[in-house]
């Protein structure tokens, strides 16, 4: 019997995708596990594997499509010596059996406890079930009913992934993250409205990034008692160590200051292990490891990779690394756990000219360090007004785990190894 | 040489981990193999869950035969037979292994006796006393070789003054008075026990509480009715050193930065596990080992394609439950099933000590820890008229809500029964079922029971009986 394979939902977020690429071709025989596509979320790209063997019939779905829904039937799998029309591909209003697409991101990576839209456990890992028709009884746990209502969404248009496709609280949780019932295309980025005064605007709808960014950031501002040390680091000699090492590295890499701020950011909290934490009510966890989260623009939002081990790699290794998933993180490649988790976090806006500014803590982290513009400065050195290199670094902490005097002894370790580059080789 | 054999999946170790696995892929068709080295049934069955339980259900009589005055009995000199109680445990556990026999027997599961060591992609080895038994192969292996109590440094368990829950399980002499490091679930369990029938028991705890993972309450609660009992209890305390006489041990305790030194006739040390992960030959595959413990995924897969980890050998909770649930998910996925990934906070977890406790979901720190704004609801046993007849009042029963949405985040436990009542919590929440629910079911009268029901009203302002 021929089986549909639908379109997977590849996070707890996802209600659309991408159908990126097909990696088989009509005709293709397939076993479980073999990559038969790419999905593109806005987030990542990532591999879609086959559930059930048999031969690809028919491609549905066209690759490059745009906005595929989560359930989506997008190809049809046929039972070997099976031929297409003698099947044709049912509608997905049927109650049809169990759908067999599945999928799970490349690399599955255990749900970190922090960044990004962690994705619950039980996400992907059943088949969905397709929506319902209207007035069919609709299978649906009370916590999921109350959550449906409390959002205003129709239980009869949400895909059940529990057992025997009964809507659970995860599906839920996605369609509100997602919308379930995105408003038509028209509205998205349609100008000539306007708003209650009569100002004109143009809806820029948000995307499920925009919406993590601002709840995120949001309950970190507001609960997160933030306070900020800055202090200036005088950074010639590292100047003229990088432009050293880079000649000597011949072209084959070009390491910048913001390798450096991490290599020295990494020493730093190996001095100081209390700023590299989480405030919980009942300990704070002190991180055994120094993984450090760079923020890194991207036209959809800010997203953090992370340097893990970031004291025991050479500032060449981080230079490579950071290269690497800041080019990734452009082009939607990250896989989760390349982004999720960390203890620290690094944001420079230098290149842009800003000078200095105060970060919002990422959240469960204890404490942020915004890097403004190195630039030459008038100093006072010995009574004499000479130009230095100067960079201005802010840190943001959490007062629950980082006192004032913790935070402060951690710039003045972070200070040092900044004036004093030749440390990060030791 | 070693016969060979060929099987679709071996399993390593027959604890409730190994067994379950074993008959649930016989259940799919698979030609299944099992090793084991010591008893059939693992820790659980031989060393643990089940003859513990043994022995504090003697421990419960003894306790209500002491108190038969007050239900208008007549029970003079009531004493026991120490020999007699380690031989009924010990009976109860060897029912169990024979079961466990029966039942591989009947799902057509060939056991294997001896150590079994991985040896290379899809191998295993078995050897009986370093000599070769089998050389087995499967496109699937399960690791289920469980765990085994920790010992302190220089404060090593011998058996003879100072024991681990295997020599507590089966001792030849009562210790008029006893020393327990660690008060996790299997130390307050021994220490009830011995604690019931008359030892002077003090129980040492470096954290601030002890039965640190239950919820806070629960933990004071218990604290306090374990000291009315004369128990004597030490928080944030460490045993530095034990010197070992002739016949009793000399412990040096240390709390608030001081030291003494207390003798006492035995010492057990119920300081946690360490996972069985030597000599199984996971030196040549990409398992990784995290704190003794092999690190899985949420199917219970290794970095090694083909090997799986299960039970006590892989992370908390290190439960009988845990162990069988995980075995079942693993077996489906590698038969192609779609089974559900386990849900950690729909694990309940018990300690069957005097008063019992039980517990599943967060406790109120944890809820309000990640974020939850919470309604809690409690209620004592002493508003319960089944309690008061059974005449066993001490406890109560607490629920944790998230304020907005209704989940019922947690429920925490401590009095008569609670152990068997959990099941309804756990339930309901698998469910997810909101407090509306629960409030709209019908609890029969005059039961335990209904406390869980008056408790979840109590979240909400609506307790009827207190
Ligand atoms: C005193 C005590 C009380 C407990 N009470 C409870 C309780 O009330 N409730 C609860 O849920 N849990 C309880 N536990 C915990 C419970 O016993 C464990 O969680 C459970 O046994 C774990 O099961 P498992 O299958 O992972 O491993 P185990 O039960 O430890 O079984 C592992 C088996 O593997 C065998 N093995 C190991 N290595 C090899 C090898 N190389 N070759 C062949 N065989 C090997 C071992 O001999 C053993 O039989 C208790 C534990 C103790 C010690």
């Amino acid at each position: 019997m021929s089986t549909q394979i639908l379109m997977p939902a590849l996070s707890p977020t996802m209600t659309e995708g991408k159908l990126a690429k097909w990696l088989k071709k009509e005709g293709d025989k397939i076993k479980s596990g073999d990559v038969i596509a790419e999905i593109e979320t806005d987030k990542a790209t990532m591999e879609m594997e086959a559930v059930d063997e048999g031969v690809l019939g028919k491609i549905l779905i066209p690759e490059g499509t745009e906005k595929v829904s989560v359930n989506e039937p997008i190809a049809v799998l046929l039972e070997e010596g099976e031929k297409m029309g003698a099947a044709p591909p049912p509608k997905a209003a049927v109650p049809a059996p169990a759908p067999k697409a599945e999928a799970k991101p490349a690399a599955a990576p255990a749900p970190a406890p922090q960044a990004a839209p962690a994705p619950k456990a039980a996400a992907p890992a059943a088949a969905p079930a397709p929506a319902k028709a209207k007035g069919e009884r609709i299978f649906i746990s009370p916590l999921a009913r109350r959550l449906a209502k409390d959002a205003g969404l129709d239980p009869a248009d949400l895909t059940g992934s529990g057992p025997r496709g009964r809507i659970v609280r995860v599906d839920v949780e996605r369609a509100i993250a997602g919308g379930v019932k995105r408003k038509p295309a028209t509205a998205a980025g349609a100008s000539g409205t306007v708003d209650i005064f009569g100002q004109p605007y143009k809806a820029q709808p948000n995307s499920g990034v925009r919406k993590t960014i601002a709840k995120r950031l949001t309950e970190a501002k507001s609960t997160i008692p933030h306070f900020y040390l800055s202090l200036d680091c005088q950074i010639d000699e590292l100047l003229s160590l990088r432009k050293k090492l880079n000649e000597r590295a011949e072209g084959e890499m070009k390491l910048s200051v913001n390798d450096f701020v991490i290599k020295a950011v990494a020493l730093a909290l190996r001095k100081v292990p209390q700023v590299n934490s989480s405030w919980t009510d009942d300990a704070v966890l002190l991180y055994e490891n120094v993984d450090i989260s760079v923020a890194v623009a991207t036209p959809d939002g800010l997203i953090t990779p992370i340097i893990r081990n970031a004291d025991q790699k050479s500032v060449a290794q981080i230079s490579t690394e950071m290269r690497d998933l800041a080019s990734r993180a452009k082009a939607k490649k990250l896989k989760l756990d390349e982004f999720q988790g960390g203890g620290f976090s690094i944001s420079n806006l230098g290149m842009f000219g800003i000078r200095e500014f105060q970060a919002i803590i990422n959240p469960p982290q204890s404490g942020i360090m915004a890097v403004g513009k190195g630039e030459e400065r008038v100093v006072v050195k010995n009574g004499q007004m000479v130009v230095a290199n100067v960079v201005t670094c802010t840190l943001s902490c959490d007062h629950r785990s980082v006192d004032g005097a913790v935070g402060a002894e951690f710039m003045q370790a972070f200070q040092r190894i900044m004036e004093d580059p030749l440390r990060m080789l030791l | 040489m070693a016969e060979q054999h060929t099987f679709d999946l071996i399993v390593l170790g027959s604890g409730p981990g190994g067994y379950t696995a074993a008959i649930r892929a016989a259940q799919l068709g698979m030609k299944t193999a099992i090793v084991e080295r010591e008893l059939l049934g693992g820790i659980c069955l031989n060393w643990g869950c089940i003859p513990t339980k043994a022995l504090l259900r003697t421990s419960e009589i003894y306790h209500l035969m002491q108190h038969a005055k007050d239900y208008g009995l007549k029970a003079d000199n009531v004493a026991f037979d120490l020999d007699a109680v380690v031989k009924r445990s010990r009976g109860v556990a060897s029912q169990l292994n024979g079961g466990i026999r029966h039942l591989m027997k009947k799902n057509k599961i060939t056991v294997f006796e001896g150590h079994g060591k991985l040896a290379g992609k899809g191998r295993l080895s078995v050897t009986k006393d370093n000599k070769p038994v089998a050389d087995l192969s499967a496109k699937h292996i399960i690791l289920a070789t469980g765990a085994r109590a920790r010992d302190l440094p220089g404060m090593e368990a011998d058996g003879n003054l100072v024991w681990s829950y295997r020599h507590a399980l089966v001792p030849k002499v009562f210790p008029k008075t006893l020393l327990v490091i660690g008060s996790g679930a299997i130390g307050i369990e021994f220490a009830s026990f011995f604690q019931t029938l008359g030892s002077k028991v003090t129980v040492v705890e470096v954290m601030d509480r002890i039965l640190p993972v239950e919820d806070a309450e629960v933990s004071a609660f218990a604290h306090k009715q374990f000291e009315k009992q004369g128990m004597v209890i030490k928080t944030k305390a460490g045993v530095k050193a034990l010197k070992k006489n002739a016949s009793d041990v000399t412990a040096t305790i240390e709390q608030n930065g001081k030291t003494e030194e207390q003798t006492f006739e035995r010492v057990i040390s119920a300081v946690g596990i360490v996972g069985n992960v030597e000599n199984i030959g996971l030196e040549n595959t990409k398992i990784k080992v995290e704190k003794t413990h092999v690190v899985a995924g949420k199917y219970c897969e290794t970095d090694e394609p083909g090997i799986y980890a299960i039970g006590d050998l892989t992370g908390p909770p290190w439960l009988a439950h845990k162990a069988g649930h995980e075995a079942v998910i693993c077996v489906e996925k590698i038969a192609g099933l779609h089974p559900h990934p386990l849900n950690v906070l729909g694990i309940p977890g018990c300690t069957y000590c005097h008063p019992q406790i039980a517990s599943v979901g967060l406790t109120e720190a944890a809820a309000k820890a990640k974020g939850h704004e919470v309604k809690v609801g409690r209620y004592p046993f002493i508003a319960n008229g089944k309690a008061i007849a059974l005449g066993d009042t001490n406890g109560f029963v607490k629920t944790v809500f998230d304020a907005k949405t209704g989940e019922m985040l947690g429920a925490h436990m401590i009095g008569p029964e609670v152990t068997e009542m959990i099941q309804g919590y756990t339930i309901a929440k698998t469910l997810e079922t909101t407090e509306e629910d629960l409030m709209h079911t019908v609890f029969p009268h005059p039961t335990l029971s209904e406390m869980m029901h008056e408790s979840v009203l109590d979240a909400y302002g609506k307790a009827i009986n207190f």
